[in-house]
């Protein structure tokens, strides 16, 4: 069955100069759009409109277009990630909207990722967190035998759950207290479920949470919108892990 | 234990062990509250309320009570600001509705609006039965212990205001709101919560916060439809 195709399609994009501009919304008519074409071909085809107009193209982040990298972001018609669940935003499909319809497209609004240009954002703040803790430290040596250090099935699975997690942001900027909580318990949970990960999972909890307050992001009420948003599905029980987590590590100190 | 109160999960496990001393305070004040309506003659409920204003543990946890409300309404409005600030440029669209409850996205509303008829409650009567004193209150003899007649001030009140019945029901209603995510919400705060009793919790939840909901609204309706005579 040949794609349907929608004829026109109103877009009120946002667009910022810089990181200093102040940027407002833009409206851009678009026409002949396949359903069958992904969120980001669409933009790809306005961007091609816009420079045959010697316009400036929209800026927006994408990388793999396959839903692993985590670059892409976009606040689509009130949503993260566009209407649909579990998906991110280049794997949503043309298909999801109706032909006549107005799009809103903002860049993720979160204190903590400032907007670089148009819909791009700085998501450097969740590397930031990272790299306060969301590792493990190893020995350089021979590689360890797979099997030396047995991991109970129901652990692994739940840290392979966490371990999905590929940093989009769209957790701090659906939640409506911008907080970072579904992000940093996906990390801190997916090492603390394994024995690599136990031997440091004090000083991290501590570590990844001072960082996430530091860097402005805001307190969790456990509203679980992140979890609806989350195209990975992360669950807000690492969040309750989290937690305890950190008060574990608190009351040792 | 440094600076556990400045971090985000500190100020939040404060908040929920605070908000589930308030809801273990509830659960007593509904179960005597609900003796208003069990005898009509108000007997049961004088001699309640007597118990519960000479008993000297309630004494010393009076105030603690006091300081509960204080410690959660405090860390409530700097979670609150925090958050606000967190985000200085809003979305122009924004569709949460399927996303998560709208208790939880009101929290700091439901929970101002409890205050605000806390302070209306408190006026009523903790504050005519302590200091300004009511001729409703005319002392009275249960069975030979001398009291205040505390029964006929609540009742006095519901029967002769047809507007305190209506803001007592939604003191109820938002109590019962605010309780609907504020219930399990403290237990995941806490961390006693997983994929398993998450659903077991929020479920309790439910139920809970309609019992405490109804068990106060129940009160002044009785006295409304004329139960009580
Ligand atoms: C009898 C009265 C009250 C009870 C039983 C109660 C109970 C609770 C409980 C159990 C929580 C969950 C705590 C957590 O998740 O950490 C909570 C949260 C909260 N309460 Fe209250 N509360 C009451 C009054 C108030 C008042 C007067 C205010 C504000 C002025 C308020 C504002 C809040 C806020 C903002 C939250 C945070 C939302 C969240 O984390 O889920 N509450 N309350
Ligand atoms: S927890 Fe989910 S929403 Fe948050 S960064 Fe990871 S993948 Fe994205
Ligand atoms: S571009 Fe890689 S996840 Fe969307």
């Amino acid at each position: 069955m040949a794609d349907k195709i929608l004829k026109e399609l109103t877009l009120k994009i946002w667009r910022q100069k810089d990181a200093k501009s102040k940027g407002g919304f833009e409206t851009y008519k678009i026409h002949d759009i396949s359903t069958g074409s992904s969120f980001l071909e669409m933009l790809d085809i306005l961007n091609e409109q816009l420079v045959s107009e010697n316009k400036e193209p929209v800026a927006f982040d994408h990388d793999c277009r396959e839903g692993i990298c985590g670059t892409c972001s976009l606040f689509i018609d009130g949503r993260a990630h566009g209407p649909d669940d579990d998906v991110t935003t280049c794997q949503l499909h043309m298909r999801r909207f109706q032909d006549g319809a107005t799009i809103t497209i903002e860049p993720w609004r979160c204190g903590a990722f400032p907007v670089i240009k148009d819909l791009i954002v700085d998501r450097g703040a969740y590397e930031k967190i990272l790299q306060a803790g969301g590792y493990v430290s190893v020995n350089t040596g021979g590689v360890p035998d797979g099997n030396a250090i047995p991991i109970a099935k129901p652990a692994a699975d739940e840290a392979m759950d966490a371990a999905a997690c590929i940093g989009c942001g769209a957790c701090a900027a659906t939640c409506k207290n911008s907080s970072a909580m579904l992000f940093v318990a996906a990390k801190v949970s997916q090492l603390a479920l394994l024995p690599q990960g136990k031997i440091e999972a004090a000083r991290r909890a501590k570590a990844m949470v001072a960082k996430m307050d530091e860097l402005g992001f805001g307190n969790c009420t456990n509203t679980g919108a992140c979890e609806s948003e989350c195209p990975k599905s992360i669950s807000i029980e690492h969040i309750a892990r989290l937690n305890r987590e950190f008060l574990k590590a608190k009351l040792k100190d | 234990m440094s600076n556990f109160l400045t971090s985000s999960i500190g100020k939040k496990i404060i908040l929920s062990l605070s908000g589930l001393f308030l809801i273990a305070f509830l659960c007593v004040h509904l179960a005597l509250n609900l003796l208003l309506i069990v005898d009509n003659s108000g007997e049961l409920f004088n001699i309640g309320a007597h118990f519960m204003a000479t008993n000297p543990i309630i004494k010393i946890v009076e105030p603690i009570l006091a300081i509960g409300f204080i410690i959660h309404i405090i860390l409530a409005s700097i979670l609150t600001l925090q958050n606000r600030g967190a985000r200085p440029i809003k979305y122009d669209l924004r569709r949460q509705s399927g996303n998560c409850t709208w208790a939880s996205r009101n929290m700091y509303i439901l929970g101002g609006l409890v205050l605000i008829f806390l302070f209306v409650h408190l006026w009523n009567f903790w504050w005519k039965i302590k200091f300004a004193g009511d001729p409703l209150l005319a002392e009275i003899n249960v069975d030979g212990t001398a009291m205040e007649n505390t029964y006929a001030l609540v009742s006095g009140l519901f029967k002769s205001s047809i507007i305190y019945c209506f803001l007592y029901i939604l003191g109820g209603i938002f109590l019962g709101l605010h309780l609907t995510h504020g219930f399990w919400s403290a237990f995941q705060s806490i961390g006693l919560c997983n994929q398993i009793w998450r659903k077991r919790l929020e479920c309790l939840a439910k139920i809970f916060a309609f019992i405490i909901a109804a068990g106060f609204c129940i009160i002044p309706l009785y006295f409304m439809l004329g139960l009580a005579n």
